[in-house]
């Protein structure tokens, strides 16, 4: 088994766009996580770094960062599994404007939740009996599929087309639109899917797939974007939706 | 790309398998019958099937490639969707209007 060094060498961004990268050195430690590494400089090197996290446990989605050129929930990775050579660079997620160090803004990304139509719209009322619904009906299991999305926000940083799409919804939104798409008691899907057939929405997607590749839950939001695809070509074929 | 984009490209896209087809088909056989350009024009001159099946051709060509040809300088090129549009818009005249000339003298002329 090779030795692990004593210490990490971590390049952190540090700055807004025209930062730049510095480094630290940080001990190593059993079952050590990115995040650890990025709270151990800020707690004990540099009060000042900004960063962004809550649960530490892969629930909450805010502590996305880009780890030596790939974005992951710094929670949830060890720094055992992508620290080759003891060293680490760490940055802000890509694709979302950049506050400082390794927060970025991500006011864009939920925007584009709202601007797909990514809120439930109820179709019974409180005083309405509780809808039955079938867990393995083929809708229910479409929506289950794609449900688990913390809004973490690394599908959205590693996908080409939001990189060279200003107005893509992006793989996250989409994917949040297609679990309402398929849940019986939502009463949204005429805007929901003239919202994503518009210029910017599923129809962009070139399905690249990296949002399936970095996805830290696994889900495949391209597959939630072809379903989209499918069911809003339907409705303009059969003239439900304005192009 | 919105849905009316994308099923004009998706429709041109399925038309073209056969087209294409039928094309390589045609240079495959007229090559290995050593056919030369007269033998060539001299089957396809006046024949309504030939133009026809090339005008299909190049109208779904010509959809197809504008619309794609809109995409790359939407996404690459620091062009608008606006600006990219016209300049697509252009290309797939151009290019239509290549197609009815070759048409033409393969019918025609």
């Amino acid at each position: 088994m090779p030795e692990t060094p004593a210490h990490l060498s971590v390049s952190l961004w540090r700055g807004g766009q025209e930062g730049r990268y510095e480094t630290y050195a940080v001990p190593r430690r059993e079952s050590q996580t990115v995040l650890d590494v990025v709270t151990y400089v800020q707690r004990h090197i540099d009060p000042t770094l900004s960063y962004r996290f809550a649960c530490r446990v892969g629930m909450c989605g805010s502590c996305a960062m880009t780890v030596n050129g790939r974005p992951r929930w710094t929670c949830r990775t060890h720094v055992a599994k992508v620290a080759g050579g003891g060293r680490l660079e760490i940055g802000p997620l890509e694709n979302l404007p950049l506050i400082k160090d390794l927060a970025t803004d991500m006011a864009p990304f939920f925007e584009k939740w709202q601007q797909a139509k990514g809120v439930f719209a109820p179709s019974a009322t409180r005083g309405d009996a509780m809808a039955r619904i079938k867990p393995d009906s083929p809708a229910r299991k479409a929506a289950n599929a794609a449900i688990e999305c913390i809004n973490c926000g690394v599908c959205y940083s590693a996908c080409d087309t939001v990189r060279w799409n200003a107005e893509y919804l992006g793989p996250a939104a989409l994917n949040r639109a297609w679990t309402l798409v398929n849940d019986e008691r939502d009463s949204g899907n005429g805007a929901r899917l003239q919202a994503v057939a518009a210029s910017g929405g599923c129809h962009s997607c070139h399905s690249h797939q990296s949002c399936q590749e970095h996805c830290p839950l696994a889900l495949n939001p391209t597959a939630s974007i072809a379903g989209l695809k499918r069911r809003a070509t339907a409705a303009y074929l059969k003239g439900e939706l304005k192009s | 790309m919105n849905v009316r984009l994308y099923v004009w490209q998706r429709a041109t896209a399925a038309l073209m398998v056969p087209l294409v087809l039928i094309h390589l088909a045609v240079i495959f056989y007229a090559t290995r019958q050593q056919m030369t350009a007269a033998d060539i024009l001299s089957r396809t001159h006046g024949s309504i099937a030939w133009a026809s099946y090339y005008a299909l051709f190049v109208a779904a060509v010509s959809i197809h490639a504008s619309i794609g040809v809109r995409n790359v300088l939407a996404e690459w090129t620091p062009l608008g969707n606006r600006h990219a549009g016209q300049f697509a818009i252009t290309f797939g005249i151009v290019l239509a209007l290549l197609g009815a000339h070759a048409i033409f003298a393969l019918v025609v002329a």
